[in-house]
């Protein structure tokens, strides 16, 4: 038995099925160009493409990942084609980490497509890239993980979809890209340091514009810790509950 | 060497859901080669034995051996041996037919090369070769109970669940699929098939276990189940009336005679081992009800399961009715 090739087929099928669909390559395109145009035009001063790209790319990938996993997670349980996954010979961990590696992926495009934009619009150097890279990773697997909770929490598509927005909205409010963590109310502040983008994006305004308030390496090891957290929890509910 | 006969040994297997017992100490076997039969009416613990057996569902209490090797804990390493067919096709819409074969090959680690030469043979063998590139979706029900039967042996497994293969199939598909099942059993297939179809499972299997309500109440080749009903028989009568009017004073009458069922103006009793028709001709006729039609036959399959489980004809001709595809007959 040959575990990789059953989790390279996955992602394979996976990507092919969901994320190189041409409604999901536009969502990638749209969604990033909506949040930059929503900035300038609500803006009332003029704003940098530069301040705008740590946070254009935090929600990109929030949003892209949880919603695509939350829903085909949901749809192939429903249609029972998930079954056929927990029957293979290969481990829960290995299954569960082969069905979300194609909504990380998804998630790194997406945080990439802002930057080519800004690119074009603005000169872009300076940035930490590697720091770049491996925020954007992390952020990709964190909320990809996120989409995975909600998954397991849930059983019908809308069910996804309306579960994922109690934890994307606040997040999108409260970690600090609209409103700095430090103007907000001080009984509010807990809430933003218990949601992971807080962390993700705040490393992403380090390297971008070396604004950041917390420490690097407080936020990437949040980052880890709220990642193996979501996993280790969605598999302990996909063992409780659909492995009856 | 014994125990290496037997594929599949369960002993004592419980399965309780919230303080529900569904699967209750079953103890059973598999051996080598059969087609073993799981017989039980809708809700008796059929699927949740099945995934017991596949890993889809922890075991409470008991254990389940593969070639002698426990696997109750962690059923990885079985896995790989075994084909699953569910009851409902659940194979990838957007996929073709040899794509959702070849995606299956790859669940179970075979390489490219591997996986496309076998999904060809089957897709020959269940003879799909011209719908191979037409996506699943378009597949007809029959057609997608077949690619789902021949994704369960793309591994070429040691032995292939089917849970219920022919229900919701119309009869010319259900006859084709029990002609590929007695074809694979020929070729040495194990497989462990559960049915509601009473006939189905007398012609497909060699021994069969009665699951009611959790407990296997009998268990058997088919020979040995009709044992039980030797001497039996059961007389059904075609009248000119309805016989639900004379049903009590029948009872009174006949008290060694037990009514299988009766409905309208047909009529199934089944006798005692010494009996003479013409009594019960006289009754009816003297009651004004014509009899068109008397035929004396041995006890089936079915009776069996009744006596045996005491299970009430109408109650599972209901269930039958409520779950059967068009044509098909002799459901529980």
């Amino acid at each position: 038995m040959k575990p990789w090739i059953a989790f390279f087929n996955i992602l394979m099928k996976d990507m092919r099925s969901y994320y190189l669909k041409p409604p999901n390559i536009s969502w990638g395109l749209i969604f990033p160009v909506a949040w930059t145009l929503m900035f300038f035009l609500r803006s009332p001063v003029a704003v940098e493409v530069r301040d705008l790209l740590p946070g254009v790319m935090a929600l990109s990938i929030l949003f892209g990942t949880t919603s695509m996993l939350a829903v085909t997670i949901t749809f192939e349980r429903k249609s029972r084609s998930f079954e056929r996954l927990l029957l293979a010979p290969i481990s829960l961990n290995l299954l569960m980490l082969a069905k979300t590696s194609g909504a990380i992926m998804f998630g790194i495009i997406n945080a990439f497509v802002p930057v080519i934009f800004a690119a074009i619009l603005t000169n872009l150097s300076g940035i930490n890239w590697l720091m770049v890279l491996a925020s954007v990773v992390l952020i990709a697997i964190t909320s990809t993980f996120l989409g995975l909770f909600i998954a397991v929490s849930v059983t019908q598509v809308f069910e996804a979809q309306t579960f994922s927005n109690f934890f994307r909205f606040p997040m999108l409010f409260l970690c600090g890209l609209f409103i700095p963590l430090a103007d907000l109310p001080s009984f509010i502040r807990p809430v933003s340091y218990a949601l992971p983008l807080t962390y993700g994006a705040d490393i992403l305004k380090t390297a971008v514009s070396q604004n950041g308030v917390i420490a690097v390496p407080l936020n990437f090891l949040a980052l880890l810790l709220f990642s193996g957290f979501l996993f280790a929890y969605s598999i302990y509910n996909v063992n409780r509950k659909w492995i009856l | 060497m014994i125990a290496l006969l037997k594929i599949i040994e369960a002993e004592n297997l419980k399965k309780q859901y919230n303080g529900f017992t569904a699967v209750d100490g079953v103890n059973f076997h598999i051996k080598r080669g059969e087609i073993f039969g799981f017989l039980g009416p809708n809700g008796a613990g059929k699927t949740t034995t099945i995934n017991m057996l596949t890993g889809l569902a922890h075991i409470t209490a008991g254990s389940v051996k593969l070639m002698g090797e426990d696997y109750t804990r962690n059923a990885i390493k079985a896995q790989a041996l075994m084909g699953i067919v569910p009851d409902e096709s659940n194979l990838y819409e957007e996929l073709d037919g040899r794509e959702n074969l070849c995606f299956c090959g790859a669940l179970y680690g075979m390489d490219k090369k591997q996986r496309e030469k076998r999904a060809d043979e089957l897709l020959e063998q269940f003879g799909l070769q011209e719908a191979a590139s037409k996506p699943f979706k378009a597949y007809s029900k029959g057609m997608k109970r077949k690619l789902t039967i021949a994704a369960g042996l793309i591994h070429e497994p040691e032995i292939l669940f089917l849970d219920e293969p022919t229900t919701g199939i119309d009869v010319a598909f259900a006859r084709q699929i029990r002609s590929l099942i007695t074809n694979l059993h020929k070729k040495g297939t194990t497989i462990f098939l559960t049915t509601h179809y009473i006939e189905e499972a007398e012609r497909l299997c060699e021994r069969i276990a009665f699951i009611v309500q959790g407990r296997i109440v009998r268990e058997g080749t088919v020979v040995e189940l009709m044992q039980e009903t030797q001497g039996e028989n059961i007389i059904n009568f075609i009248l000119g009336g309805d016989f639900s009017a004379v049903q009590t004073e029948f009872k009174n009458s006949f008290p060694d005679y037990n009514i299988i069922s009766g409905k309208n103006n047909s009529v199934s009793i089944q006798s005692p081992a010494s009996f003479s028709l013409l009594p019960l001709v006289k009754f009816f006729e003297e009651r004004s009800l014509p009899v068109f039609e008397a035929k004396i036959v041995h006890p089936s399959l079915e009776e069996v399961f009744v006596n045996v489980t005491g299970i009430e004809l109408q109650k599972l001709q209901n269930e039958q009715s409520t779950r059967t595809g068009p044509g098909q007959k002799g459901g529980i």
